[in-house]
């Protein structure tokens, strides 16, 4: 079924049947990510730029994989290199690159609403990489299939994300969604790092993270930022790990199940100890797998949608 | 030269004047004001029949750029700008570069200011509290005041540290002008481009809480009680700050306010477009504080409406909205959106519009008493309650277009503007 959208420019406001019908293309994508030939010809003859004017690892080449894997001709720029540096705007740079005949546009950018401006002056489709600590769609779809793969479904769940909420992308994206699709939502973290009036977007607020693990199905964890140390959002990393780290001794001492995803990438020994990140309660590598095809589908589905 | 302007709604909330009338001006002075005045050949005769004519309004907060940004704005369109938008006097802060902090430059835009139009638009100057607006040493304040300056502000930054304020209002007492202060702790303001709410919560942007202009209207308030001297509230934006004023009046201090038209017409809701015309510094706050702003109209705390006309090019607000910069022009939608929001939504009487928009501006700063009556210079806003008209950005006279309201309908105008001789009919 076409999206409701032209662009997927964030989650907030996206309908349920939207985002199911992303989630369920992702899983004919997924199967094609199992096959020895991981290709099909879908978006042949469309071209994407992937617009980074932030530096991304694995985002860039999860979606640059996507885009190659439905055999789209890609053209990367990335801001470092770029002519942004010489004092070229948003808009000129954009609008140049059009001229060159594209049809869809991958952005990553520091500023929240750069996708909304851009979709503003270009006809391109415009998928959002992530724009400051606004929204992360396709991050927040692909925990949403990872879920909906182990749990089977994304009702009635519990999913609590922790950390660093005010500057993170993720969180707001993955609220959106969870709460558009039924599920319970929390945050845990220092009350320096959630945005105050969170709780008006229908979340619970702990800040306790034993309390937090008592309650959730899943945990969320985000990374934690050194650099946020500045701006006093918290004294130490060290105090940081002792209080909202998760550890395997905290979780075998709550007694629960839960189960961990991190958006990556990760500080070790600060949000999560190893012994957890690569252990049976984690998700995070079937989240970087998945990442894919849920970017595969988004892409075709915007792609082919006239 | 004679104009005679026939079938005006005369009113003067200090004269207590409401009255409909005919003026006959000779020379730029009023010859005679009365009814069925009649002309001849020689006059120009302008019929006004449904307008107002109150004594000429004064903007005292706007930035005109010049020198040093006249890409943006120059004297002469800001002038033309204000007299497009109703008013007959303005008030430039003294941001510009080199900013205004010598007698040289304060006269130099008073000068400037009269061969536009034959100074059709009054300037009246306000001066830097502080060499280089940098908060640290006084600008030379007697020497700028007897140059011209009507007030002193270093707006666009705060005086923040408590000792220069200090020194700050009891130089400028003795100039009996006031210190206009940019309220803002830019510590808690830092990196922050919307107020703190539920909606830089949902849109994932860096926040201005309501505490960083409130903190530092806190502990100015103790200054002044302190020393009694003179201190005005540029752009008033929050709830708490109205109540702080408010408090601060009850107990006769020597406080007086200004509110801009966007912060009681608009909320932080409208950043959700993230139109980088909603971008303003202070921020669009929320719904509460609108009606508190409102509520601070009404009851007299806050005087006076000025429009912080912040002119930026084009191509400056064509891009993110965290690299925008802050600000909007306004003084061709002031007196459309305060005859919209607050005459016709019942908020305001045209009295206490009048009063907000000329009488208390000029008693703050301490300018001449303008009165409509025979033998008096003729100084004159003429506007229309009931016109309804369609905001378009390509009528304007100012240099930049940086509006949010382009499109929006609104209720009531300015007509014309009459000062110093001159006749200027608004093209909005």
């Amino acid at each position: 079924m076409p999206l409701n959208c032209k662009h997927l420019l964030g989650l907030e406001g996206m309908q349920k049947e939207d985002i199911n019908s992303i989630l369920d293309t992702a899983t004919s994508f997924r199967e094609v990510l199992d096959r020895p030939i991981k290709k099909v010809p879908t978006l042949q003859g469309k071209t994407i730029v992937n617009l980074f004017f932030e530096s991304s690892t694995r985002t860039r080449i999860s979606f640059e994989l996507a885009e190659r894997r439905l055999s789209a001709d890609v053209v990367n720029f990335s801001a470092d290199s770029s002519s942004v540096k010489k004092g070229e705007t948003l808009k000129d740079t954009a609008r140049n690159i059009e001229a060159m005949k594209i049809d869809m546009v991958v952005i990553r950018h520091s500023a929240p609403g750069a996708p909304h401006f851009l979709s503003n002056v270009i006809n391109s489709v415009i998928i959002n990489a992530g724009d400051g600590s606004h929204e992360h769609p396709t991050q927040a779809l692909l925990d949403m299939y990872t879920i909906r793969e182990k749990f089977g479904k994304l009702d009635n769940l519990k999913i609590c994300i922790v950390g660093d909420i005010s500057h993170s992308r993720v969180a707001l994206s993955n609220i959106y969604g969870l709460k558009t699709m039924g599920a319970e939502v929390a945050v845990c973290g220092p009350a320096t790092l959630i945005p105050r009036y969170i709780e008006k977007l229908g979340v619970t607020v702990f800040h306790k993270i034993d309390d937090a693990i008592q309650w959730a199905d899943i945990l969320n964890v985000l990374r934690i930022q050194l650099e946020r140390q500045d701006r006093v959002f918290f004294p130490s990393l060290q105090e940081y790990r002792k209080y909202f780290g998760i550890t395997k001794e905290r979780l075998l001492k709550s007694g629960r199940d839960v189960t961990i995803m991190h958006p990556g990438p990760i500080n070790r020994d600060v949000e999560l100890s190893a012994d957890v990140a690569d252990s049976k309660y984690s998700l995070i590598l079937q989240q970087v797998l998945n990442g894919v095809a849920v970017r595969m589908a988004v892409l075709y589905l915007l792609g082919t949608r006239s | 030269m004679q104009y005679l302007l026939k079938n005006l709604h005369l009113i003067d909330p200090q004269e207590k004047i409401d009255t409909l009338a005919d003026i006959l001006i000779t020379d730029g002075v009023i010859e005679k004001i009365g009814t069925r005045i009649s002309g001849n050949k020689n006059i120009k005769e302008i019929d006004l029949e449904g307008s107002f004519a109150a004594p000429g309004f004064i903007d005292m907060h706007v930035h005109f750029r010049e020198p040093g940004f006249e890409y943006k704005e120059t004297i002469e369109t800001g002038i033309h700008s204000a007299a497009n938008g109703g008013f007959t006097a303005v008030c430039p802060m003294p941001n510009t570069n080199p900013p205004v902090e010598n007698e040289a430059l304060v006269r130099w835009l008073i000068d400037q200011s009269k061969q536009i139009h034959d100074g059709i638009v009054d300037l009246y100057p306000i001066a830097a509290v502080t060499k280089g607006r940098e908060g640290k040493e006084l600008a030379p304040m007697l020497e700028l005041a007897e140059a011209g300056a009507v007030g002193f502000s270093d707006d666009g930054s705060p005086v923040e540290n408590a000792e220069v304020l200090r020194r700050a209002l009891e130089y400028a007492k003795m100039t009996s002008r006031l210190i206009i202060q940019h309220a803002e702790d830019l510590n808690l303001s830092k990196g922050g481009v919307m107020n703190e709410g539920f909606v830089s919560t949902s849109l994932g942007m860096q926040p201005i809480p309501a505490a960083s202009e409130e903190s530092v209207i806190a502990r100015d308030l103790k200054l002044v009680e302190y020393l009694m001297a003179p201190y005005h509230i540029a752009h008033i934006s929050t709830s708490g700050s109205v109540d702080l004023v408010r408090n601060a009046k009850s107990k006769k201090l020597p406080v007086t306010c200004e509110v801009t038209p966007h912060h009681f017409t608009m909320s932080d809701e409208m950043v959700r477009s993230f139109d980088t015309n909603t971008k303003m510094n202070p921020p669009l706050r929320s719904k509460d504080d609108l009606e508190a702003l409102k509520e601070g109209l009404k009851d007299g705390t806050i005087d006076v409406i000025a429009s912080d006309h912040a002119p930026h090019s084009f191509d400056e607000k064509q891009v993110e909205f965290l690299f925008a910069p802050f600000g909007i022009i306004g003084l061709e939608t002031a007196i459309g959106l305060a005859l919209t929001e607050l005459f016709h939504k019942k908020i305001l009487t045209i009295q206490q519009i009048i009063e907000k928009f000329s009488i208390n501006p000029r008693k703050i700063l301490n300018l001449p008493k303008i009165k409509i009556a025979e033998g008096e210079r003729a100084n004159i806003t003429i506007f229309n309650l009931d016109i309804e008209w369609i905001v378009d950005i390509e009528k304007f006279k100012s240099k930049s277009k940086n509006s949010p309201f382009h499109g929006k309908k609104l209720k009531g105008k300015p007509v014309a503007v009459f000062n110093n001789g001159q006749l200027v009919v608004s093209d909005l």
